[in-house]
């Protein structure tokens, strides 16, 4: 009875695909209950201050404006865990985007116009938003993002370093980054007497509801979040942000359903961002390469709402082995738009450094670059002495130079050439923990034949749904076709949120037990009754906890060729080839787009994205997609992910790791390594644009 | 002379002819999505920068953000949701699907609509920046055309590669 | 975006008497650069007079071998255009590297060349500019400016012009053709855009409500080459960091014809007569056109953060004429 094409590990094509080419598929703002009304928000404009004054006259003289929204007449809010949800609450001014008010209006176009005509007055203090290596500011946090204290020191690093025969010592800086998921951040919201219901973009649905139940102080079960299709989120949508709040407060005050999204160019100040990092990276070895010490420093900054530490330090813990090591983060906290999570937070601008380092460690001990990774390989995690429950980072190393054709390589810079372009070639390692969640699911059986899986997880294009099905399909012995998936409502089985790469082994997992007692239940009914037959399972803390005893992560090796127009300075990746260890590929089709296209994002980063926040004004300067440039089709030539088989029984019934984010780690290490072995030129500073390379 | 806000347009979305009065200030976007319920083409970024709101006006794609609704009028308007003939998909949407050439979906209507309009550029002869000029049209397709062809449609999911490749099959 | 009235005349003469009538109107060509700046709050119309009903939307070669092209013919169809790609590549060439197929089947010859600055203070109306909002001052000196202006600037604004069409048009020695309420006249195109001095404000030497009716080019000088190249951050949908449009003749290893413009280092297209004078009659070397660029670029005062353009657009420069001279076809396939 089982289907061949229901196994796991099939190229299942995404169950929502039609919808999704068809227009069909609906996103947050793409829902307008009858009698809906737009909303337009306004940011501060000062960076550190106070309102003064709000003159809304002109505004509301427009007929078709029904309400503006200030500090002053807002509808309350309790206290929630994230203080930039405290929306409209002060006249306080944090910084520069801080939404200080919220027009309604019958229209969209009446709602953008009455925007543009508030009239807010501040009292403006001096803000503080240049990061300085020397900020008196700086201080030590005792934990980074995801609960890793922020410092550990192993062995004594400085005897190390000074006695190594060999040293590099480089800083390496990191400006910041943002998410810009292709769909804004966007809500609409209805209420019905004291129901609440949002269809928002989001990554996780339960925790928005969890947050607009804190808020508004209402039982969780008058709230419904709707996220059927989500446009991205690459962490900027993994906590409840402001479109959602503000909306469900411009829907009470008018008594209308309110759309709200957010305008692209606002997104910089009020969604997050990757904080910028300067890390100092520290490598002693001994000539044959074999490292001695390990030092990464981090300093980064954060908002002063709120602490939040790029761990970027953390997977210094984790890659090599070295008897000696310290890894520590300071953060400054500014008058600047509060970071948060953007794809692989600590692990994207830590390997960026660290990988940077080892090409730097390898070029002084004249080795090959992945000869050294090889010697560095260690037997246990370095940090915490933990068994790895699986690593296969030499294997990835190893099959990436064969696919690549790494060898043989002249590791001399600035040999290779074609016409006025030099060519080089350049390897990373990257890395990725896995996280699993608690969560819970139900799987049903029809009388008609067929299935359905209830989960509230979220697709936000990682192919989530089908994935589900083919798990469920698995357990049951039944071809995919067959198991309807419905997913992104609050109202489902509780679910952990799409982020930390944890989505499918969080999801699959209760999935996976709820499924496995349906086919138990019907094995024992013979028949599906004509009510249908159904069974429900969570995992708890128990479940999540069984394994720690191992370090559990993903590995892969990046490669990269570039070339280098030296009149002009222009950098372009002639390809990118990555392979990765990540446990059980469940679906090849889907996890190559996640794998292919966090590399793209890596390749953004290294070579484009640029952000400045501006010392005068102290927001980001380049908040449009036109002048934060990601990466567009052109830019994107060979690109090719591949995978090597990993058995690891210590991560969840499917066998998995997450692959989100791990695509991104190491790439713009990769690249920038390939840089320096075309042209001899060290980019320490992201991203390597024309007047990085030109000016050297 | 009489100053109105607001005008009388004829459009024909989708092969339906409708009459509105519309604010002048409304963008072709606004009226598809908020209007006429035709969500397909989406608000990216609302300044002509990402691609994510491509229609066809008159059979060649724009960014339908930037252009006032008004000004369109007596235009014939084509949106993801018109391409299909009822149950089969235009070959492009299905070139999408076959080759996974998506992932959160919503820069995809916009893609497949520059898609469209692309593949009728490049038959007509058109040249692109990466256009041999000696070539004689129509220009063949291969992936440097397209992906220069293709660029003014951002995908932050960085599903490019997919991309290329359907448009590539949609064009043999 | 404030509430304005909408016209569509089907004259240009009517086109120009309804603008001389509201001093807050403004042509609407395509929109793409009027209706972004009109969401951004820079532009406030009270009136938009749509040229979408013009008569002026075909290209013609006339008999003395040049050019007019009607000012609301649609960039891709320019580039399309036969005659241009077989006599005038730098022209196809240039708007072919602009903006996205999109916008340039929407975008208009007259709009391309009236588009305003990319300068980001200048876009955020919270902010000070004196282009915007003259004598409020010119944050961008001190603050973000990588892709501000290298020469020609003043203390008062550092803003480039962002049009790819202006800089190849500047070295074909177009010419302009506009009717006023004054009626008809033609202004060469280096002459139509403005270096800011003290009045960045004022960007170009139309009369208030002036409408540019087409472009002409003249025939193209006897064996010429021509060419365009533009660097950028990213591959492709990016504007300028600068870029070069050249027009260039050899006989035995002479330059016996040059026209060079710049592009994204002043407020105009930069044309580099200096350059073409010290090139003229002499040898048509890369080390020539490179001295030649060197002498343009003594007038160079670059900001802390965009020194690189100097070098940028000398190189730039130097490769495409050095390109043109040897007959290289410029390796534009995949990934430049
Ligand atoms: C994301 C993005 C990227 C871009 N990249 C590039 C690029 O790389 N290179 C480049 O060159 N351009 C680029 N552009 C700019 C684009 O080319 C211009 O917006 C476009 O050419 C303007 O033409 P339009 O017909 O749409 O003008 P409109 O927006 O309609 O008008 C622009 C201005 O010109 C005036 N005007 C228009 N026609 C006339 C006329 N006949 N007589 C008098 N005044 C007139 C209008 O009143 C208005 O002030 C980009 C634009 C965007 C949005
Ligand atoms: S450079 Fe010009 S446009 Fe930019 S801020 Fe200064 S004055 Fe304004
Ligand atoms: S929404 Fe129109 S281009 Fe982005
Ligand atoms: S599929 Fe998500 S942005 Fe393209």
């Amino acid at each position: 009875m089982t289907d061949p094409k229901a196994a796991l590990g099939a190229p299942l094509a995404r169950l929502e695909g039609r919808d999704k080419v068809t227009g069909r598929a609906r996103y947050a703002n793409d829902h307008t209950p009858p009698g809906s009304v737009f909303a337009w928000p306004v940011p501060a404009t000062v960076a550190r201050g106070e309102i003064t004054a709000i003159d809304d006259r002109q505004a509301l003289a427009h007929p078709a404006v029904l309400a503006v929204l200030t500090h002053l007449n807002a509808p309350p809010l309790a206290e929630a865990e994230d203080p930039t949800l405290a929306l409209l609450q002060s006249p306080q001014v944090a910084y520069r985007g801080q939404y200080v008010a919220l027009v309604v209006a019958e229209t969209l176009e009446a709602a953008r116009t009455a925007a543009a005509e508030l009239r807010i007055s501040y009292r403006s203090e001096r803000h503080d938003v240049v990061l300085t290596d020397d900020h008196p500011g700086i201080y030590a946090p005792e934990l980074a993002n995801a609960g890793y204290p922020a410092d550990r020191e192993r062995g004594d690093f400085d005897t190390a370093f000074e006695s190594a025969e060999v040293r590099t010592d480089a800083v390496y800086r990191i400006g910041p980054l943002h998410n810009h998921p292709m769909e804004p951040h966007a809500a609409t919201a209805v209420w019905d007497g004291d129901r609440l219901t949002v269809y928002d973009s989001c990554q996780g649905g339960n925790s928005v509801q969890q947050t607009l139940a804190t808020l508004f102080a209402l039982p969780h079960s008058q709230i419904l979040v709707i996220s059927e299709h989500v446009g991205g989120g690459f962490g900027s949508k993994g906590t409840a942000r402001p479109q959602a709040v503000l909306a469900a407060m411009a829907a009470r005050t008018v008594r209308r359903p309110v759309k709200l999204a957010l305008p692209r160019a606002q997104l910089c100040a009020v969604v997050g961002h990757r904080a910028p990092t300067v890390q100092r990276v520290r490598l002693a070895a001994r000539s044959d390469g074999r490292l001695h010490g390990v030092a990464h420093e981090v300093l980064t900054r954060s908002s002063t709402l709120s602490e939040f530490v790029e761990q970027a330090a953390v997977p210094a813990r984790v890659m090599y082995a070295s008897p000696h090591s310290r890894t520590t983060h300071r953060v400054v906290r500014q008058d600047v738009p509060a970071p948060s999570w953007m794809r692989a937070p600590g692990e994207c601008p830590g390997m960026f450094a660290l990988e940077s380092a080892m090409d730097e460690l390898a070029q002084a001990c004249g080795l090959d670059p992945i000869e050294l990774r090889l010697r560095n390989e260690p037997e246990l995690e370095p940090d915490s002495g933990r068994p790895f429950s699986s690593r296969h980072l030499t294997d990835c190393l190893r099959e990436g130079a064969r696919r690549f054709g790494w060898y043989p390589r002249d590791p001399e810079p600035r040999r290779r050439s074609r016409g006025r372009l030099l060519i080089g070639s350049g390897v990373a390692a990257s890395t990725y923990p896995v996280y699993v969640a608690p969560s819970s699911a139900e799987v049903r059986a029809e009388a008609d034949g067929s299935f359905t899986v209830l989960i509230n997880a979220t697709d936000i294009g990682t192919g989530a749904r089908t994935v589900l099905a083919q798990i469920a399909a698995h357990v049951l012995g039944v071809a995919t076709d067959r198991v309807g998936v419905e997913i992104g409502r609050s109202d489902l089985p509780p679910a952990s949120l799409a982020g930390g790469s944890s989505g499918t082994a969080s999801w699959g997992w209760p999935v996976h037990r709820a499924a496995t007692a349906l086919r138990e239940d019907l094995a024992r009914h013979g028949e599906v009754p004509a009510g249908g037959l159904a069974a429900r399972a969570a995992t708890g803390a128990e479940d999540l906890a069984a394994s720690r005893s191992f370090a559990r992560h993903a590995f892969g090796a990046q490669f990269a060729e570039v070339q280098v127009d030296m009149d002009t300075g222009e950098t372009r990746v002639r390809r990118l080839l990555g392979v990765f260890a990540a446990g059980r590929i469940l679906n090849p089709r889907t996890a190559r787009a996640q794998l292919l296209g966090g590399m793209i994002m890596g390749q953004s980063m290294a070579l484009s994205e640029h952000s400045t926040l501006d010392p005068e004004f102290g927001d980001h300067a380049e908040r449009d997609l036109a002048s934060y440039q990601v990466a567009v089709h052109a830019d994107v030539t060979d690109v090719q992910a591949y995978w090597i088989e990993e058995e690891d029984p210590h991560l969840n019934p499917m066998g998995s790791k997450g692959i989100g984010e791990l695509g991104i780690v190491g790439t713009a290490a990769a690249i920038t390594n390939a840089v320096h072995h075309a042209t001899g030129i060290r980019v320490r500073d992201l991203p390597a644009t024309p007047d990085v390379l030109l000016g050297r | 002379m009489e100053y109105t806000f607001s005008t009388e347009v004829a459009l024909r979305v989708n092969g339906e002819d409708h009459a509105l009065l519309l604010d002048n200030r409304s963008t072709l976007l606004d009226v598809l999505r908020e209007r006429l319920g035709l969500t397909g083409a989406k608000k990216g970024c609302d300044h002509g920068q990402c691609g994510a709101c491509t229609v066809l006006v008159d059979g060649r794609r724009m960014n339908s953000c930037l252009l006032l609704a008004v000004a369109q009028h007596g235009r014939s308007v084509t949106t993801v949701e018109g391409l299909a003939e009822g149950d089969t998909l235009h070959p492009v949407q299905q070139a999408f699907l076959d080759h996974d050439a998506y992932q959160c979906g919503f820069c995809t209507p916009g893609q497949i609509c520059s898609a469209v309009g692309a593949l009728a550029e490049a038959r007509a002869g058109r040249p692109s920046a990466v256009t041999d000029p000696a070539e004689d049209p129509p220009v063949p397709l291969d992936g440097p055309e397209i992906r220069e062809r293709m660029s003014g449609n951002l995908c932050r999911c960085g599903a490019y590669p997919g991309i290329v490749r359907a448009v590539m099959e949609a064009a043999s | 975006m404030k509430e304005f009235a909408y016209h569509r005349p089907t004259d240009a003469a009517s086109a120009v008497a309804l603008l001389a009538q509201s001093p807050g109107a403004r042509y609407l060509a395509g929109g793409t650069n009027l209706v972004d700046l009109m969401k951004l709050g820079v532009e406030t119309p009270d009136l938009l007079v749509d040229l979408g009903a013009l008569p002026f939307t075909t290209v013609e070669p006339l008999t003395d071998g040049g050019l007019c092209i009607g000012a609301g013919v649609r960039n891709s169809d320019l580039a399309a255009h036969p005659y241009v790609r077989a006599h005038h590549p730098v022209l196809s060439q240039a708007l072919l590297s602009g903006a996205s197929g999109q916008l340039r089947n929407a975008a208009t010859v007259g709009g391309n060349l009236l588009q305003r600055t990319r300068c980001l203070y200048f876009q955020d109306v919270t902010k000070p500019c004196n282009k915007r909002l003259p004598g409020t001052g010119c944050p961008a000196r001190t603050g973000v400016h990588r892709d501000l202006a290298v020469l020609g600037a003043s203390g008062h604004c550092v803003a480039t012009h962002p049009s790819d069409l202006a800089v190849a048009l500047a070295a074909l020695d177009a010419t302009v053709d506009t009717l006023s309420a004054t009626g008809p006249r033609t202004l060469s195109i280096n002459r139509l855009h403005r270096l800011p001095g003290n009045h960045p404000d004022h960007e170009h030497r139309l009369l208030p409500g002036e409408l540019i009716l087409s472009v002409g080019l003249p025939a193209p000088a006897p064996d010429t080459r021509s060419g365009y190249r533009k660097v950028r951050d990213r591959a492709s949908f990016a504007f300028a960091l600068a870029s070069a449009a050249a027009v260039l003749a050899v006989e035995d290893g002479r330059v016996t014809h040059v026209a060079l413009a710049l592009g994204a280092l002043a407020a105009k297209p930069w044309r580099a007569t200096t350059a073409e004078q010290a090139l003229l009659g002499g040898p048509a070397t890369e080390a020539a056109f490179g001295r030649a660029l060197d002498l343009e670029l003594t007038a160079a005062e670059p900001l802390p953060g965009n020194g690189f353009k100097v070098p940028l657009a000398r190189n730039l420069a130097t490769r495409l004429l050095t390109d043109l001279a040897t007959g290289e076809q410029a390796p534009r396939r995949e990934t430049r």
